[in-house]
């Protein structure tokens, strides 16, 4: 089990944005009437977006929203180590640390972390960058790997080598652009590198497929009459 | 070999568009309205015969799973819930699924939850997953104003809704009664069963969960024929299927290949191969972390289905192989595992709770040979203790790596104890294990 708890310092207040709030309550409307608690981790999760992190005060006031307990939202923030107890930097770097990104040089990462950004779990010194290690993000035919967190976005960087992420790093800090997914250059997503072995037969996307079904295999009768 | 008109994930590797226009020309959506005319007890019936067997690493049969479901709906709505959870360690094609074949799992929402008579389908996608998440729902949003989904879903008269729900961060959450938990608005810890979710699933209702190549793969089983799907593969492992490759391979990959091949073969023909040769390969994970591995001697001429690979003591769970040459440090690699199980057991069941971590800090001494060899034993018995005595399969999980790895690589773990004690000069004692 994971172990977390919330961070002394907390704000005196929560209040969503007026676009978050319409957010909200188009939410609502996925989960029956009397199930509002369904809406608990979207909330959260939002929240985090909004403030970077989840704070006490948030936890009370989506509490209230949800009409929940507010110690059933504690719970929910506590279980699910996605939620940052604390603050972060504005880019927050999850570096994938399970056997199969292992295998392909995720301690090497881990230095370079260590080196660019400091200690982990600790904001940078100019609140620029945090990082932590986490478990398998489920990107293991292009590992290593990081995901990368802002206040707009969440992308995987992959196929890293420790000269490539230090490289990915200066750039976000210098505010420059970066390339997402793989930055191996012969690979496009999780397909091999260089030649693939599959789905090369152009008839696939001739548009044959989309022809209308002469019969239906196994049908008991004639189908699809109109 | 599977050829490449047998495949169903014709965009696997999103080198075409996602979108529904590009979808439809590879052939989703064709004929559903048809298919679903064809009504649900014929659906169900083909998917029995085609023998698909379920996606997400138990291998139960899917079409056997769906006509658990109530016949008549009563006072209680039936839903549809798809494990987009994937998080097993080595395992990434749910994914791939959901960011470039996006149609093909809703369509397949809408058929098989019009078979279980479900007029609400919830897509619980890891929280890792947001750009998945997000382009599954602009996929949704497309079928909605194509009328493909929502009121009268294709004209077939059957009015249905897709939901994308998300988690935040929880492996649990992909143990089907952790998820329904988790889509409550709860921490995920897995329910007592029975009763199962096709009794009282998510808000007590008839719930039926299943995983995202499940579902995915139902559409295109419906226009090819049952027994065109049962034609690969082995009897009683019938299909394709997308496999994993990654760690010491050449180049790793997904794949979609045909059950029931070699898996020397798939490394060699879709990996490049093991890294420095097949020589090289120390041992295989086969079917994500939680199964056993396999040494190389068994990797020679094992075949990648459900039923050759219990015959050697592992398992194909979610497909995802994890190859591993000889330069692996095997007991951290395993160790590793272990802190993952640590990490993520929900809590609830003693001896998960408390044997994961006790495991992990066995196999962090012994990987420097900080043990005796009576401490083999004595995890071994351990490991045994957790697997079947707690709620859900996480406890299993967490001790058949660590079983695999005695299995076959005792020799080395006490070789390590025989070094760390003779360059020690003495025996010494081993540390206390349970903290």
């Amino acid at each position: 089990m994971a172990s977390r708890r919330p961070a002394k310092n907390q704000p005196a207040s929560f209040e969503w944005t007026a676009e978050n709030r319409t957010w909200c309550e188009a939410q609502r409307e996925k989960y029956p009437q009397d199930r509002a608690a369904s809406c608990v981790i979207p909330f959260l999760w939002r929240g985090q977006k909004q403030e970077g992190w989840v704070s006490i005060p948030m936890m009370e006031a989506i509490a209230e929203q949800l009409s929940m307990p507010y110690i059933r939202v504690y719970e929910v923030a506590t279980f699910y180590t996605m939620f940052n107890l604390a603050p972060v930097g504005e880019f927050h770097v999850q570096l994938c640390g399970t056997t199969p990104c292992m295998l392909c040089g995720a301690q090497d990462l881990r230095e370079v972390c260590k080196k660019v950004i400091g200690p982990e779990h600790r904001i940078s010194d100019d609140g620029k960058f945090s990082w932590i290690e986490v478990e398998c993000l489920g990107a293991c035919c292009n590992a290593p790997m990081v995901q990368i967190s802002t206040s707009e976005s969440d992308h995987y960087y992959e196929d890293l080598t420790p000269e490539i992420l230090a490289d990915l790093l200066g750039k976000l800090r210098r505010g420059e652009d970066v390339k997402t997914g793989t930055q191996n250059p012969k690979r496009h997503t999780s397909d091999p590198e260089g030649e693939n072995t599959t789905l090369t037969d152009p008839s696939l996307y001739d548009g044959s497929a989309a022809k209308p079904l002469r019969n239906i295999p196994n049908a008991p009768e004639p189908a699809g009459a109109d | 070999m599977l050829e490449d008109k047998d495949r169903i994930f014709t965009n696997l590797y999103g080198l075409q568009d996602w979108r529904l226009e590009g979808a439809k020309q590879r052939g989703a959506w064709n004929g559903t309205k048809d298919l679903m005319a064809l009504g649900p007890d014929w659906i169900i019936d083909q998917i029995k015969e085609s023998g698909l067997r379920g996606r997400g690493g138990a291998g139960f049969p899917t079409g056997l799973k769906w006509s658990f479901m109530p016949k008549e709906v009563g006072d209680r709505p039936h839903y549809l819930v798809v494990n987009a959870d994937e998080s097993e360690p080595g395992t990434c094609k749910d994914r791939e699924i959901m960011r470039h074949d996006p149609h093909l799992l809703i369509e397949g929402c809408l058929i098989s939850a019009f078979a279980m008579k479900a007029h609400v389908c919830y897509i619980y996608i890891r929280g890792e997953f947001v750009d998945e998440r997000e382009r599954l729902q602009a996929a949704i949003d497309e079928a909605y104003a194509a009328g493909l989904i929502g009121k009268n879903a294709c004209g077939s008269g059957w009015d249905f809704d897709v939901y994308v729900h998300h988690g935040a961060g929880a492996y649990i959450c992909g143990e089907e009664t952790g998820l329904l938990e988790s889509l409550e608005g709860k921490k995920g810890q897995p329910r007592l069963k029975p009763p199962f979710p096709a009794a009282a699933g998510v808000y007590g209702c008839p719930t039926t969960v299943n995983n995202v190549e499940s579902i995915a793969v139902a559409p295109t089983i419906l226009r090819r024929g049952a027994n065109w799907f049962a034609s690969i593969g082995r009897e009683n492992n019938a299909g394709t299927k997308i496999y994993c490759l990654s760690g010491h391979v050449e180049r790793p990959c997904n794949v979609e290949e045909a059950m029931s091949i070699p898996l020397k073969k798939l490394i060699e023909q879709h990996a490049g191969g093991v890294r420095g040769g097949w020589s090289n390969l120390k041992a295989v994970i086969p079917g994500g972390s939680s199964v056993p591995l396999i040494p190389r001697d068994v990797c020679d001429d094992v075949l990648m289905d459900f039923d050759a690979l219990k015959d050697v003591k592992s398992g194909l769970g979610t497909a995802a192989v994890i190859v591993m040459d000889k330069s692996t440090d095997i007991v951290r690699a395993i160790s590793r595992i272990s802190y993952f199980y640590k990490h993520e057991s929900c809590g609830q069941c003693t001896p998960c709770r408390e044997g994961t971590g006790w495991m992990w800090r066995v196999l962090e001494r012994m990987a420097v040979g900080d043990s005796t060899t009576e401490e083999i034993d004595k995890l071994l018995d351990v490991a045994g203790q957790v697997e079947g005595h707690t709620i859900c399969a996480l406890g299993d999980a967490a001790a058949w790596p660590v079983q695999g790895l005695i299995r076959h690589f005792r020799s080395e773990i006490e070789e390590r104890i025989n070094r760390y004690r003779a360059d020690r000069g003495s025996v010494a004692m081993a540390g206390v294990a349970a903290q």
